[in-house]
């Protein structure tokens, strides 16, 4: 166990450090001269030449490299172009907005995924079947950026019972720190949650059908009706071998929607990282844009991680691997 | 062609998504394929409509029944059957009939352009890694893992976001992002492939590498990373439309479903119909890919 861990960690550690490398080169694809996008253009010469030594773009690509990732793991991720603030200070208040808004998307898919799935598998082809893989087709198929629409348009234009922007009283565009778990706020999660969880709910839908259906053909169900065990009780036998797949993709999912929820938090406003990487992307803000995608990535990796590490504790089976 | 014993096709599990069946390739396997997928009626649905869809894209100079991008700030935002604008107009007061159709040439190529680059890319590079085996294997798959770290949503906003918009840019930021994901299906079939006897036998008959992966690989590998391949178009339409939809992919006044989404937004409150529109478009050809994928998926699994 021990070894499995030590050998999953070792394993992450490399893509961890190229992750930082491609967000350190995203620099280097923007076109121009990155001090552009740093120096106005009518900068005098000698305040160039003082911010090429002040951002160390005088010395060669690998030693930059190696400053900036230095810096990066003390927790320093430079300074916002456009705001003038720490880029962390920023990218933390809205990666809490987006674990928020991901989160709750995350856990609305896994449960109705396993329960379609779950119901689909049961009876493969009955109506119940038909409908539920329909509706995981059109769940990854959907854009959700204009299901996110269409949802506002009939919620909030139409009805007008729920917001159609922002994140609640105190939320500010600049990542504020407003949320708070009350109904003024909650009510306001709705329709970015219910637009996001569409394609988890697709995915999780269709791998539990299938890994359902997989199980109830295996002999040892076969077995355990022959025994004349309850329905219940096979059941329970049957989520036993499907539930540490089933939480493997549901927890993947999460780290998903983390880096896609880009589209959602633009239509709905929602204060998280997909609103500052759009700000960094149209104020060509490069280290604010540099920052955000490396703590999501970071976390995405982090998260495959747990995941890896979860699967043997909950899966006998993998122990013995 | 060969004969591949599923024992040892199953003996390694095959990447997410992917179905290695356990399959007899034969003379007639592609026609036996062809079969099945002209008998599963939703499947031809849907490649009928995508066909409609792409006619209708090429021809659109001979069937859209107006310029779209003649503007009239008199008839802005008209509803859907107003005369002469059969689906209204936007917010310029472009016929949105004809620049639906318009904009079908920019989003469908955009959703096929990315994948089949990244297909003739991610093959080439997984077959190679996989034939060399090794250490060299090694190196590249580490690598392309890296690329995986990044959901492919946020990989895509972060190549083109850095690059700026603009539609070559959109369409090299998506080939990016599906090049590791097709490489890792190829390498992984090619793997298990390459372990096969048949291979010993073609390399001792005195066979260069490249003849081996003409003749013994790639007929292997081609089939499973096309089905993958095929599965991945509705995806990267989605992406791609979205980042017209976030002002990253193709500038305005070009006419592209997302981009459209994107300029009609404010018009929600005043004519929310026809703001919704350009997004019908993306969805029904989205779902009929998909749709179209599965049933070439279930073509070509003869296990069932």
């Amino acid at each position: 166990m021990l070894a499995y861990f030590l050998r999953r960690l070792t394993y992450t550690i490399p893509i961890a450090l190229g992750v930082t490398l491609l967000s350190f080169l995203l620099v280097y694809i923007a076109p121009g001269d990155p001090l552009n996008a740093i120096a106005p253009a009518d900068a005098p010469a000698d305040v160039v030449a003082a911010l090429k030594v002040s951002y160390g773009l005088d010395k060669p690509m690998p030693v930059q490299y190696g400053l900036w990732l230095k810096r990066a793991l003390q927790g320093d991720l430079g300074v916002s172009i456009a705001s003038g603030r720490a880029v962390r200070s920023d990218v933390f208040a809205a990666v809490k907005n987006t674990l928020i808004l991901a989160t709750f998307a995350a856990l609305l898919g896994m449960v109705g995924g396993v329960v379609l799935g779950a119901v689909a598998g049961n009876r493969i082809g009955s109506w119940a079947d038909r409908a539920a893989s329909g509706f995981s087709v059109l769940g990854v198929s959907v854009p959700h950026y204009w299901l996110g629409l269409v949802l506002t348009i009939i919620f909030s234009v139409w009805l007008g019972w729920l917001p159609a922007m922002g994140a609640g009283p105190g939320s500010s565009a600049d990542g504020g720190n407003g949320w708070q778990w009350d109904w003024a706020h909650l009510r306001h999660l709705i329709l970015p949650g219910v637009t996001l969880c569409v394609i988890p709910m697709g995915i999780v839908t269709r791998t539990v059908r299938a890994l359902v259906a997989e199980t109830l053909q295996q002999e040892f169900v076969t077995a355990l009706w022959a025994r004349g065990l309850s329905r219940f009780a096979v059941f329970r036998h049957v989520a036993k071998n499907t539930l540490p797949t089933i939480l493997a993709v549901s927890g993947l999912q999460l780290g998903y929607l983390m880096g896609g929820s880009i589209l959602i938090e633009t239509v709905f406003a929602w204060p998280g990282t997909g609103f500052l990487l759009n700000t960094a992307i149209f104020q060509r803000d490069i280290p604010l844009l540099q920052g955000t995608i490396l703590v999501l990535c970071l976390f995405f990796v982090a998260l495959n991680l747990l995941v890896d590490v979860l699967q043997p504790l909950i899966d006998p089976r993998m122990r013995r691997a | 062609m060969a004969v591949i014993a599923s024992h040892l096709l199953a003996s390694a599990p095959p990447p997410p998504g992917v179905m290695v069946s356990a399959r007899i390739v034969s003379p007639g396997y592609w026609r036996s394929v062809g079969h099945r997928l002209v008998r599963d009626r939703l499947a031809m649905f849907c490649a009928a409509v995508l066909v409609l869809l792409v006619l209708a894209a090429i021809f659109a100079p001979w069937v859209a029944p107006a310029d779209p991008f003649k503007a009239s700030m008199l008839k802005r935002l008209l509803p859907v059957g107003s005369p002469g604008y059969w689906l209204g107009s936007d917010e310029l007061g472009r016929d949105l009939l004809s620049r639906l159709i318009y904009g079908g040439r920019l989003s469908l190529a955009m959703g096929i352009v990315p994948v089949a680059a990244a297909f003739l890319i991610g093959t080439s590079i997984g077959v190679a890694a996989g034939f060399i085996g090794g250490k060299t294997n090694m190196a590249v798959m580490r690598t392309l893992d890296v690329f995986y770290a990044f959901p492919s949503v946020l990989l895509a906003v972060a190549i083109s976001g850095a690059m700026g918009p603009g539609l070559s840019n959109t369409l090299l930021a998506l080939t990016i992002v599906f090049i590791p994901q097709i490489a890792r299906v190829a390498e992984s079939v090619t793997t298990q492939v390459t372990q096969l006897e048949y291979i010993d036998a073609a390399r001792m008959s005195g066979a260069t590498s490249l003849t081996i992966i003409r003749l013994q690989v790639l007929g292997n590998v081609l089939g499973p990373v096309f089905v993958y391949a095929t599965g991945l178009i509705s995806v990267c339409m989605i992406l791609a439309s979205g980042l017209s939809f976030l002002g990253l992919g193709v500038r305005p006044p070009e006419a592209e479903w997302g981009l459209m989404l994107n300029t009609l937004r404010a018009a929600i409150f005043n004519n929310p119909v026809v703001a919704a529109l350009p997004g019908v478009m993306i969805f029904i050809t989205s779902v009929c890919f998909n749709m179209l994928a599965d049933g070439i998926r279930s073509a070509m699994d003869l296990k069932r």
